[in-house]
């Protein structure tokens, strides 16, 4: 075990390593997605896990606003368990995944991601509002950039190609009064 | 083979690895958003200003490589399509919700899946998108109630793909899609040259082998086609389980597949006209009466709420049939006698509707068994197979007793329930839901 600080040291002081050229990380990707088709029959997603560990900590809380709330009812309603469903271990799998790539190519940091002329406060504020807004348009439209637009999109679901150039649609038409953020 | 596998559609207990399965798919998922860059908000947003299309190039790359080879395992006959989840269409909550979405793309920087690689790599902002996530859900389940009916109704249109939506063969889409994506990415790598000042020389060459291979997949998408009726029909595959008692264990359970040939000749698939009837009455099960028979017979007289869909036009309806919202429908095909009924069930079959029925003995022994009382009714000796066997005094449709049973006069039959829902997955089972 005398080894291990240095170890602990290689791995987390990795030289940080380029992202892979787009085009690749998307084949990648595709074929991710192709095979979670293949194989189950369900494509990716990740933002119907987030309401229903919602559903979850509801639940635990008080039981009777589930039974008075029809959305919430459908995924822990009665004896049901929330997370008994697939998505929720994509989400887990994702988070792990994400964690291990990081790990890996030595980006493992605590920061802010952000643009040069706004504070880290700003910043904290406008990614705690964008989840806000994201979550709940992923809600209305059953389904995020993930599930929706990845996903449908190449099952070539007419819905989700709409969903898809509305998000396009609403980040570009908002994108000009918000450059303040980024650029 | 067939795909999807059965036992990984959904995750259940019963099958630990299900969910080993979806943690592993999660886990590339992850990792390959991470390693594209996504973990790191500025590179998102960049998107939105032209100076550098990562997102784009990224996730219709994604799309396209699925796609074409999703339609070519469809093409070779190992997919089963039907059996793929595709979001159901709700046109306008969708494209409300999407452009709410778009709002919170550029504010926050990230999506919903990009912020968990963002996060698991310790960026703050990551975490703190993730944490909103969380706050947007619970609001959408709080205000939902005041909008649900908008939500449920407006713009639905059940499972429908570009292909039904331009009439054009799915192969030809696929290609279509491919022709789009190309130029995008064409047009992005202009894009960041002139407003991104980026050098393109430096590209790496591969990338045109690599738009070449799918150009060359997607074509052949569209010269192979989709497999034929008569083909899927021989795949598709039934099971059965029989629940033996045993005191004071456990009961046995066995399982049979049987082949939609075996179905038929083992008559499980021919439902009682009791059963028929009753099924109107199971809160469990929507049956959809289909009558197979030409209109002249329909008129004469047809079971109440049947709707008529003669043989020749069956395939024309699958579509709508297979998007028939409720997971618990059911389809109860009939005839005359069976001879008809029988063909519309094989290519309801083949088309995956698998929960599709025959009504034995067709309408004949409906009227045998429901309007043995009926005295206007009169058997017609000479009838040949599949044809009417009575003499009916007027074309009144379904306005004779025996076309609409009084469920209180019939409220107790008996019959071997032979009609075994399938759930494949509920309306809120599948994709983000």
């Amino acid at each position: 075990m005398t080894t291990a600080p240095v170890t602990k040291k290689s791995i987390f002081k990795r030289p940080e390593k380029p992202y892979v050229h787009p085009y690749f990380g998307g084949v990648v990707l595709g074929i991710v997605l192709f095979l979670a088709f293949f194989l189950t029959g369900n494509g990716l997603g990740s933002s119907g896990a987030t309401s229903r560990i919602d559903a979850l900590i509801v639940d635990a809380i008080s039981p009777s606003h589930v039974d008075n709330n029809p959305y919430l009812l459908k995924m822990a309603g009665g004896d049901k368990n929330p997370l008994d469903d697939w998505i929720v271990p994509v989400f887990f799998g994702a988070l792990l995944g994400g964690f291990t790539s990081g790990l890996l190519n030595g980006r493992l940091k605590i920061m802010t991601t952000k643009g040069p002329n706004i504070s880290n406060r700003t910043r904290w504020l406008m990614a705690f509002l964008g989840g806000v807004l994201f979550l709940y348009g992923a809600r209305m439209a059953r389904g995020c950039t993930s599930g929706q637009a990845l996903s449908g999109g190449a099952t070539l679901s007419a819905g989700s190609w709409a969903i898809m150039f509305a998000i396009f649609g609403g980040a570009y038409g908002l994108a000009y009064f918000v450059r303040k953020l980024w650029n | 083979m067939n795909f999807p596998l059965p036992e990984f559609i959904a995750v259940s207990a019963a099958n630990p690895w299900t969910y080993v399965l979806f943690g592993v798919i999660g886990f590339a998922f992850g990792f390959t958003l991470e390693m594209s860059g996504f973990g790191d908000s500025r590179k998102l947003a960049a998107q939105f200003y032209f100076t550098e299309l990562t997102v784009l190039k990224v996730m219709f790359t994604a799309i396209v490589t699925a796609m074409v080879l999703l339609f070519g395992a469809v093409s070779l006959g190992i997919l089963d399509f039907s059996q793929v989840w595709v979001n159901p269409t709700y046109l306008w909550s969708g494209i409300v919700g999407g452009l709410i979405m778009g709002i919170g793309f550029i504010i926050g920087g990230f999506c919903p899946t990009t912020s968990l690689a963002s996060a698991s790599t310790g960026k703050i902002d990551g975490m703190l998108f993730m944490l909103g996530g969380f706050v947007g859900a619970f609001l959408f389940g709080e205000t939902e109630p005041y909008f649900t009916n908008w939500y449920n109704n407006a713009g639905y249109f059940g499972r429908v793909t570009l292909d039904q939506v331009f009439n054009l063969p799915i192969g030809v889409v696929v290609l279509l899609v491919v022709l789009m994506a190309l130029f995008m990415f064409w047009g992005a790598e202009q894009l960041e040259r002139i407003i991104g000042k980026k050098d393109m020389s430096r590209e790496p060459k591969i990338r045109l082998v690599g738009a070449g291979v799918l150009f060359v997949f997607a074509l052949a998408v569209v010269f192979i086609g989709t497999p034929s009726l008569e083909e899927k029909y021989q795949k598709v595959i039934f099971t059965r389980t029989e629940t033996i008692p045993q005191e004071n264990a456990d009961p046995i359970i066995n399982t049979y597949t049987y082949s939609a040939d075996e179905m038929l000749s083992k008559r499980l698939v021919f439902i009682t006209p009791a059963e028929a009837f009753k099924a109107k009455y199971n809160q469990a099960m929507n049956p959809i009466y289909i009558d197979v028979r030409p209109e002249a017979d329909f008129n004469l007289y047809h079971i109440e709420g049947a709707i008529n869909i003669p043989e020749e036009r069956i395939e024309e309806v699958v579509p709508i049939l297979l998007t028939e919202p409720t997971a618990n429908s059911v389809f109860i095909l009939m005839s005359n006698d069976e001879t008809a009924a029988v063909r519309a069930w094989k290519k309801l079959v083949a088309s995956s509707l698998t929960n599709s029925y025959i009504l034995e003995g067709g309408i004949n022994n409906w009227i045998a068994f429901f309007g043995k009382d009926d005295e206007s009714l009169q058997p017609n000796p000479k009838a040949a197979d599949d044809q009417l066997a009575y003499i009916f005094p007027a074309a009144l449709g379904s306005r004779y007793e025996s076309c609409d049973p009084s469920p209180i006069e019939y409220e107790n039959l008996e019959f071997e329930a032979k009609i075994k829902l399938q759930l494949k997955r509920d309306k809120s089972g599948g994709g983000c839901g």
